[in-house]
């Protein structure tokens, strides 16, 4: 039996790489997953004839971990059916979160045990206990501030007095009753306890002063992390799927982090160690020549409608204003036209990389017309109007011009070397960096203010207007 | 048991099998693959249920429940918002060049 179920266990490692494989190309990505659901499945139904687990249904472990799992499953199913597109990334980040609490709670009860005078199985077992304990209970109190700041529940940036001198204790603090908790022949409950609440407000404390534009590289981060916590405690179970899926995702994940903050052009370190705005040097108004012009939806459907090439730059604006079927239907209109239509999308666009592809294909555009930053910035120059919808920190021209800007360095899309600009925005406020955007104050843009959706609507009746 | 050096090797294979399958992929599925991924660690469940199956105590029990219900979670709605995500890719099959 035991043959078995460890074989059962190999496959679905082997399944989930080759299913993650297949999810790395559009065309076979649908049947990765599926794979891979079917695996996870399998899996989880053999873990009941693992000799852990009594399989006689008068066990009160076996009929709460059956309630366990279905509730656990209900609630996630109802979640994740019911969200709206925009909201995933924070939904992604509460499920990872989950993750890495029960990777941490898989140590919690392993160390219990130990300190309830139960047999240790060496050092290197409970040091990996351990470290999976931190670092599941970092992703798990991360993931959930990150949610939290997402869904509207938090205050977008947090730093309190001393913050970066607090998490150096915490960080301290955890070090030291990890050691004690990881080395101690008898480990003492009363540790185990302070070691999980300091882990897990530690989490707490280094996600609050991050700032919305970051978080797809801390989601992406905490993913990486959990992937390594549920690796550790795979060691400790001894589970052979746990340690090569959790590492293989602990190290796709670290790369995936790397690739998004280098499309933002800040280390790491940088966004973790250090959030916009704090210091105040950034916060000095430098002067802007110009001053932002209004424009009129039928003024702006005529510049389009009689263009040759537009290319849509959308935003998180785009998201929150759930206007990409709107922008569908106009780019379709204005195809009808003979115009050339393009959608430039920023690696950091939205809230996660990929968020704004996700939702244009939602709306059906065709993905032959959504291009990224490398192919779209020397088309430009060519285009007769770039439509930026609820973008601003990824047009900002200062990224190229001002070495002292905190987005320096950034690569951005070219949309100021368009012959004309027209964006959509909410308002006269600056973007989630909180820093002036220098685009739209140039004398070739034109501001269509408004909410998002309904702005587009005015568009395209006046596109319509016209034929 | 896996222990010691092969217990590492492992892990450095697996880390750089990770590392390769991700290498190559464009940028409009990364959400789609963190969320994939994201549900890859969701085989935490299996870890649960063991701890859970061999809890003593309503102590052990209680963290044990948590534990699979939050790995439950992780699982099923890691899978449901990848699937519903990539479902949206098939509505724009790929045309040919242009």
């Amino acid at each position: 039996m035991n043959y078995i179920i460890d074989a059962v266990y190999f496959l679905t490692a082997a399944i989930f790489i080759i299913g993650l494989k297949q999810m790395s190309s559009p065309v076979t990505a649908h049947r990765g997953i599926v794979w891979a659901g079917i695996a996870m499945v399998v899996a989880s139904l053999a873990t009941f004839g693992a000799p852990e687990i009594s399989l006689e249904v008068s066990s009160i472990n076996l009929q709460l971990m059956l309630v366990a799992i279905v509730a656990g499953s209900t609630v996630a199913y109802i979640s994740a059916k019911r969200v709206a597109m925009t909201d995933m990334p924070q939904m992604i980040a509460m499920y990872n979160g989950m993750g890495g609490g029960a990777a941490a709670a898989i140590a919690a009860v392993e160390l219990v045990k130990l300190s309830a005078g139960g047999e240790s199985h060496g050092l290197t077992i409970q040091i990996l206990a351990v470290l999976g304990a931190v670092i599941g209970a970092i992703s798990f109190s991360g993931s959930a501030v990150a949610f939290a700041k997402l869904q509207g529940l938090m205050k977008k940036t947090l730093r309190l007095p001393l913050h970066q001198i607090m998490n150096i204790a915490l960080f301290v603090a955890v070090c030291v009753f990890g050691y004690l908790v990881a080395t101690s022949h008898t480990v003492s409950f009363d540790h185990v306890i302070i070691f999980f609440v300091l882990a897990i407000v530690l989490g707490v404390m280094l996600t609050l002063p991050i700032g919305g534009a970051d978080m797809p590289v801390v989601i992406s981060l905490f993913n990486a992390l959990t992937g390594l916590a549920v690796a550790f405690e795979g060691f400790v179970l001894n589970n052979a799927a746990m340690i090569i899926a959790g590492t293989v995702v602990g190290s796709s994940g670290t790369l995936l982090t790397q690739l998004m903050a280098k499309a933002m052009n800040r280390p790491i370190s940088n966004v973790l160690f250090s959030s916009f705005g704090s210091d105040s040097g950034v916060a000095a108004e430098e002067d802007i020549e110009g001053s932002m012009k209004e424009i009129q939806a039928n003024d702006a459907a005529i510049m389009m409608a009689y263009g040759q090439k537009v290319i849509i730059v959308p935003g998180y604006g785009m998201a929150v204003a759930q206007a990409q079927h709107k922008l569908k239907e106009m780019g379709d209109l204005l195809e009808a036209r003979g115009v050339d239509v393009k959608y430039a999308i920023h690696p950091v666009a939205g809230r996660m990389p990929g968020h704004m592809n996700v939702l244009l294909a939602e709306a059906g555009v065709d993905y032959d017309n959504i291009l990224d930053l490398e192919e779209v910035n020397p088309e430009f120059p060519t285009a007769d109007v770039a439509l930026v919808i609820g973008a601003n920190d990824v047009v900002n021209p200062v990224a190229r011009t001002n070495p002292d800007s905190p987005i320096y360095g950034m690569p951005i899309l070219d949309a100021d070397k368009a012959q004309n600009v027209i964006v959509i925005k909410r308002g006269k406020g600056s973007g989630f960096s909180g820093i002036e955007n220098h685009l739209f104050y140039a004398d070739n843009t034109r501001m269509l203010y408004g909410d998002g959706k309904k702005a587009v609507g005015e568009l395209i009746a006046g596109i319509k207007l016209l034929s | 048991m896996i222990e010691g050096l092969p217990a590492l090797y492992i892990f450095m294979l697996s880390a750089f099998t990770g590392y390769e399958v991700i290498s190559r992929v464009p940028v409009i599925l990364h959400t789609p693959l963190m969320s994939g991924s994201n549900f890859v660690h969701g085989i935490v469940l299996v870890g649960a249920m063991i701890v859970m199956g061999s809890a003593e105590g309503p102590l052990q029990l209680t963290i044990g429940f948590i534990a699979v219900a939050m790995a439950a979670g992780n699982a099923v709605g890691g899978y449901v918002a990848t699937v519903r995500m990539l479902e949206m890719f098939q509505h724009s099959p790929k045309k040919g060049a242009q």
